[in-house]
């Protein structure tokens, strides 16, 4: 059935800018929605035909399209993204992905090469767990500990707001009702997705990424600290690297015209 | 310090809350006593320490993540449950409020803690009693299914020279056992019963009463094959089990034996005949003619000692089909609109010379789309087709 819905309504697509401008897809990342890039946007809204959507569980996609077998992994997410990417008969784009959407661009580049030319991973992590070697950061323990806070922090959800924050276009938009919902999910939804994006290990994958790669590192991430982004740098063959000012894990929101300085000179590097 | 900043300075430092300011990447400026007072924390220990350093790791994701783009979004936060870890390793239980003055540089930021202990303790209860009254009606509606399914033939038999299809569809989502039932065996060779019938009410008792209705049709065909005698034993069987448990239960059923024609004369016409006890009575779809009712109404299983039962023969030609089906067909509803007989007769007009899958199928679809994909009662529908 799934295949049978449109992207569009399901992921809550919204375009904007020239419509024959080259494609820069957003993707938000754990938490939160599209809403994410909100002040990042507007830099590229002249040139580029520029895509939002929300992943299903998150901001206003359509709940019911929530199968927690396809969202199981990030591979239901990548599907999504490559439907979304033809369904809109986007050609050339460039994926823009924060936080896990980094990863998910990354499986969606090597899944489908013909739809991206380019791919932007802002706070990128492959693996968040540390192990064999490798740091990611956290501890199994960190992680359960995770789960427990969004369990004490979903309280305040109730089926009754569910419609409303599905996005019925017959009520009105945010009232006060909704404050926190730009970063509200169903709980269970909530709770997979959480485990989804901090026990996946996509560190083979990053060698399957065969496009020009930008990785944004931002300083004191506690989510992707440096050394993760350097394991991702080094780990795609021809990535670029640039270290952001910007503190803390959301560029996007707490810094976004340096953000999108990076991403446009990456953009102009290219040509695109 | 004047009267006033005395005032000031005593809310602040011993305000019923806890009081923390931070500032570029959320370090921290100020604390108040009262937070100090309460966690064990020194003032010099958590100036400059980024305020994520009093919470638990999970926490301070979830600060990344959730905290950080709200406040940033709509420039405050309410409500958010935080666990605080004090210097001698205990853990507080607070709830946190936060805002930033807009425009401010990313972690500046204003905070209040309340202790919640006693709080989040409840909500943690509820949180519990959810999930298992959650992981409770999952196994319900596990139970209900796989005992729904064992109501029902895994799968139909071959019946020499006919069609035989059947559709079973639970009610709502089918959390619950529904008293709709059919089955099709061999009794002899070439003698064949079927059934379709529903009984009274939902859940374990329908379920009971459902599965004695079944085998003991199996037990009384093996010696006596007459529609009318298998509804008048099963009546019997019936009452003595209202008898036994004092619970009234009552079934409808649809029967009917099918004699095949003998291997030595194949496509000769199947000898059909049809019993009824409180069912709705099934449709002869044949070509040419509009789709008529067959059968005589009985009295329904299990409310009468000598019920009026007649089994009466069906002439099945070659393309007629005998379609037989519970009350959640004729009776879904649409508001206050009921399906009903003249609907049905409609549409099997329309599927006068489709097989006997097609048939069922296509009754089902159209009694779910009256009722937008949500059947109110269950529905069962079997289809005999001669090709």
């Amino acid at each position: 059935m799934l295949g049978r819905v449109s992207t569009v309504r399901r992921n809550n697509v919204n375009l904007s800018g020239p419509a024959d401008g080259r494609p820069l897809v957003f993707a938000h990342g754990f938490g939160c929605d599209q809403n994410m890039w909100r002040d990042v946007v507007p830099a590229f809204e002249a040139d580029h035909r520029i895509v939002l959507f929300d992943h299903v569980g998150a901001g206003k996609s359509d709940l019911s399209a929530y199968d927690p077998v396809r969202y199981g992994s990030l591979g239901g997410y990548t599907d999504d993204v490559v439907e979304l990417t033809r369904e809109l008969g986007l050609t050339g784009a460039v994926f823009v992905g924060h936080s896990v959407s980094a990863m998910i661009g990354a499986l969606a580049v090597a899944q489908a090469p013909e739809l991206f030319d380019g791919l932007v991973m802002v706070g990128p992590s492959p693996r968040y767990i540390d192990g064999d070697g490798y740091t990611g950061g956290f501890s199994q323990a960190d992680i359960d500990e995770l789960l427990l806070s969004l369990d004490s922090n979903y309280l305040g959800w109730s089926a009754a707001m569910a419609p409303a924050i599905m996005g019925n276009p017959g009520r009105p938009e945010l009232g006060e009702e909704l404050t926190n919902s730009f970063c509200r999910t169903d709980p269970a939804i909530a709770s997979q997705f959480a485990r989804v994006t901090f026990l996946s290990d996509n560190r083979d994958d990053l060698a399957k990424v065969g496009v020009p790669t930008l990785i944004l590192q931002c300083s004191e991430d506690l989510i992707a600290p440096d050394v993760v982004g350097e394991y991702v740098h080094h780990a795609i063959p021809g990535s670029e690297f640039v270290r952001l000012d910007a503190t803390g894990h959301c560029p996007n929101l707490s810094a976004p015209a340096e953000t999108a300085a990076a991403i446009g000179a990456f953009l102009a590097g290219h040509g695109w | 310090m004047t009267a006033a900043g005395a005032d000031w300075a005593d809310l602040y430092q011993h305000a019923p809350c806890g009081l923390i300011s931070t500032g570029p990447g959320g370090r921290i400026a100020t604390v108040n006593d009262t937070f100090l007072d309460w966690t064990g924390h020194r003032r010099e220990d958590l100036a400059g320490a980024r305020f994520t350093t009093v919470v638990t790791t999970g926490d301070r994701i979830y600060f990344q993540t959730h905290v950080v783009p709200l406040l940033r979004m709509q420039g405050s936060v309410r409500e958010i449950a935080i666990t605080l870890v004090c210097p001698d390793g205990r853990r507080l239980s607070a709830l946190l409020n936060a805002s930033m003055a807009e425009g401010a540089p990313d972690g500046v930021a204003r905070i209040a803690v309340f202790p919640a202990g006693d709080r989040r303790a409840y909500e943690r209860e509820l949180l519990a009693a959810r999930r298992r009254a959650e992981d409770s009606d999952a196994r319900a509606s596990q139970l209900a299914r796989t005992l729904q399914a064992s109501l029902l033939p895994p799968a139909l038999p071959e019946i020499a020279g006919l069609e035989l299809a059947a559709v079973y569809r639970p009610a709502g989502r089918g959390d619950e056992v529904g008293g709709d039932f059919y089955d099709a065996f061999e009794s002899a060779p070439g003698d064949w019963t079927v059934i379709l019938g529903d009984v009274c009410g939902k859940g374990a008792a329908a379920a009971a009463i459902t599965s004695l209705v079944r085998h003991t049709t199996r037990a009384i065909a093996a010696r006596a094959r007459d529609p009318r005698t298998i509804l008048t034993a099963l009546n019997r069987v019936v009452l003595g089990e209202q008898s036994r448990t004092q619970a009234l239960c009552f079934s409808t059923l649809a029967c009917v034996r099918i004699v095949t024609a003998p291997p030595s004369r194949p496509g000769a016409a199947p000898r059909i005949s049809v019993g009824l006890a409180g069912h709705p009575f099934p449709y002869l779809v044949r070509d040419g003619s509009a789709p008529a009712p067959v059968g005589r109404r009985g009295t329904l299983l299990g409310v009468a000692a000598a019920p009026w039962l007649r089994a009466v023969p069906v002439a099945l030609d070659p393309g007629d089909a005998l379609v037989l089906y519970t009350d959640g067909v004729t009776e879904a509803r649409n508001g206050h609109d009921f399906w009903g007989e003249k609907r049905l007769e409609d549409l099997l007009t329309t599927l006068r010379g489709q097989d006997a899958a097609t048939i069922a199928q296509g009754i089902t679809d159209a009694v779910l789309g009256f009722q937008h994909g949500n059947a109110s009662d269950d529905i069962a529908i079997v289809v005999l087709r001669r090709p």
